[in-house]
């Protein structure tokens, strides 16, 4: 019985969520298309999503490409399929690792960053400051988040599918002395446009997703600076789960 | 006009607010006295339409606003300057940016003028040269001056204090209840101010409201008040833990035997 209460009280917070979620994805997109526009406050968030994050986007994007050659390399060896090793970097970049990786670095960087500040405005009533102001805090803190999110993710992947690809190559040229015109020619031939823009699109749903969850997780904390712990906490688990199984669906629905 | 009518607000199964009825008329400073977690801030998010009531209506100037759409209680938010407990100061702005930064969204005036207006509210509140200053620079007599400036920055008719003077020394307290009381005089501002300070409740208040369980169980002058028979009123005024209002958590016997 207890274990009952324990899965239904579960149900209940988790349907609560979903339900405070979607609401301010509503009234995020309706405050997005109302002008004035929070053009400051966008360019802000931009940089600090996107320009911030591309060092240690760059850092994991070169080395996956290295041990992604490294492993498949060895691997091919056995059946002499090694100078396909480019267009298996190449598709795992773009369709997989890119948009993934740099979904779960932003969320640990920028999301947690954008929960611990909207969180800690929470906690010490500069939300409510703002709404005394006149301001409506889901314009002034959520929309230039959001905007960011869904724009400046697909732009760091793109980077870091190039990045990757060029670590593939230091190892396979590099170290392996495969061909060069090989590597190249394996990894324009088979690659497609469609994988670029569908890891693109991949890449704006995580990014959309990272910033909502975040801003949503920090803009209801409650409980001072515990509160606030939590909140981090909990945005990069839930940003990072999203991520992890909206890929599924996504990569079902676009690469089958 | 300010007037608060049959107001229930429960937060869980805490009811915070039952059937409270409140009338503050204009040009009128109003304090709200009351335990902590009494209520009071919740009587002010109220006023101020940050919370919305379970039940019951708030009227401001005659219009119901807790039925209004966003963008016109935005419009209504506009006649308001709000005084946190803790100042709220934005951290990402410097001491001039957060003066201005009313009259920056409201489009009231120029964005070149608006330093010039931020360092002159400074000025009202007694700060000089402290405009460029981040908030953490600042120390909490000092922070509570930079909300006040932000309050007035926009000139409202209506003037909200959370606990102005809590957490600062009596002296610094002092000086705050002072500036409450000039900026009535020299604004002509309706003001409503919650306190469990009673020092600052008889300097700044024409009239003081008791909340006692989510209602308001006296409302008098200063004099008035100090003469109660009330006896929760008369507990809370002389501060005494003995009497109709129990602290939580606190053995009253042990309180005795001890005396």
């Amino acid at each position: 019985m207890q274990c009952l209460e324990w899965f239904g009280k579960k149900i209940i917070i988790f349907s609560e969520q979903l339900g405070l979620i979607l609401l301010l994805l509503l009234s995020t997109l309706k405050q997005m298309i109302i002008p004035p526009f929070e053009m400051r406050n966008t360019v802000k968030q931009m940089l600090e999503i996107g320009v911030r994050s591309l060092p240690v986007v760059l850092v994991t994007a070169i080395f996956t490409g290295m041990v992604f050659a490294l492993q498949t390399y060895t691997a091919f060896k056995r059946f002499g399929a090694t100078e396909m090793v480019g267009t298996v970097v190449a598709l795992s970049m773009t369709r997989e690792l890119g948009p993934v990786l740099t979904g779960l670095i932003v969320a640990g960087r920028a999301g947690a960053a954008m929960a611990a500040e909207l969180g800690t405005m929470r906690v010490t009533e500069q939300i409510d400051a703002l709404e005394t102001l006149a301001t409506n805090p889901v314009k002034y803190l959520i929309v230039p988040r959001f905007i960011s999110g869904l724009l400046m993710l697909p732009a760091v992947t793109i980077v870091a599918d190039f990045i990757g690809i060029i670590g593939g190559y230091i190892v396979t040229v590099g170290m392996f002395k495969t061909s060069s015109v090989v590597y190249w020619k394996r990894t324009w031939n088979y690659l497609e446009f469609s994988d670029i823009y569908n890891g693109l699109i991949k890449a704006c749903f995580f990014g959309a997703a990272i910033a909502l969850v975040s801003c949503y997780k920090g803009f209801y904390t409650s409980g001072g600076a515990e509160g606030v712990g939590k909140a981090t906490t909990g945005a990069v688990v839930l940003s990072s789960m999203t991520i992890l199984i909206s890929d599924y669906f996504l990569s079902n629905w676009l690469f089958r | 006009m300010i007037q608060l009518a049959d107001l229930h607000k429960a937060f869980g199964a805490k009811k915070v607010l039952q059937g409270l009825e409140l009338q503050v008329d204009r040009g009128e400073s109003r304090v709200i006295i009351g335990g902590s977690g009494s209520g009071k801030s919740v009587i002010l998010k109220h006023i101020i339409g940050i919370l919305k009531p379970d039940k019951g209506d708030v009227f401001i100037e005659g219009v119901n606003i807790s039925i209004l759409e966003d963008n016109e209680l935005y419009e209504i938010r506009k006649k308001f300057g709000m005084l946190f407990q803790m100042a709220a100061l934005f951290d990402s702005m410097n001491v001039w940016e957060n003066v201005g930064f009313g009259l920056t969204r409201q489009k009231i005036k120029k964005p070149k003028d608006v330093k010039e207006i931020a360092i002159e509210k400074l000025k009202m509140v007694g700060l000089v040269g402290v405009e460029n200053l981040s908030p953490a620079e600042l120390s909490g007599g000092m922070k509570k001056r930079v909300g006040l400036a932000r309050a007035i920055a926009h000139e409202p008719e209506i003037l909200l204090y959370d606990e102005p003077t809590t957490g600062l020394d009596p002296i610094t307290a002092d000086a705050i209840n002072n500036l409450i009381v000039e900026m009535r005089e020299r604004l002509s501002v309706t003001s409503i101010a919650i306190t469990h300070d009673m020092n600052s409740a008889y300097k700044i208040a024409d009239r003081i409201s008791m909340l006692y369980e989510g209602k308001i169980i006296q409302t008098g002058s200063s004099d008035e008040i100090k003469k109660t028979e009330n006896p929760v009123v008369k507990q809370f005024i002389t501060g005494s833990a003995v009497g109709p209002i129990k602290v939580e958590g606190v053995n009253h016997e042990r309180i005795f035997n001890r005396a």
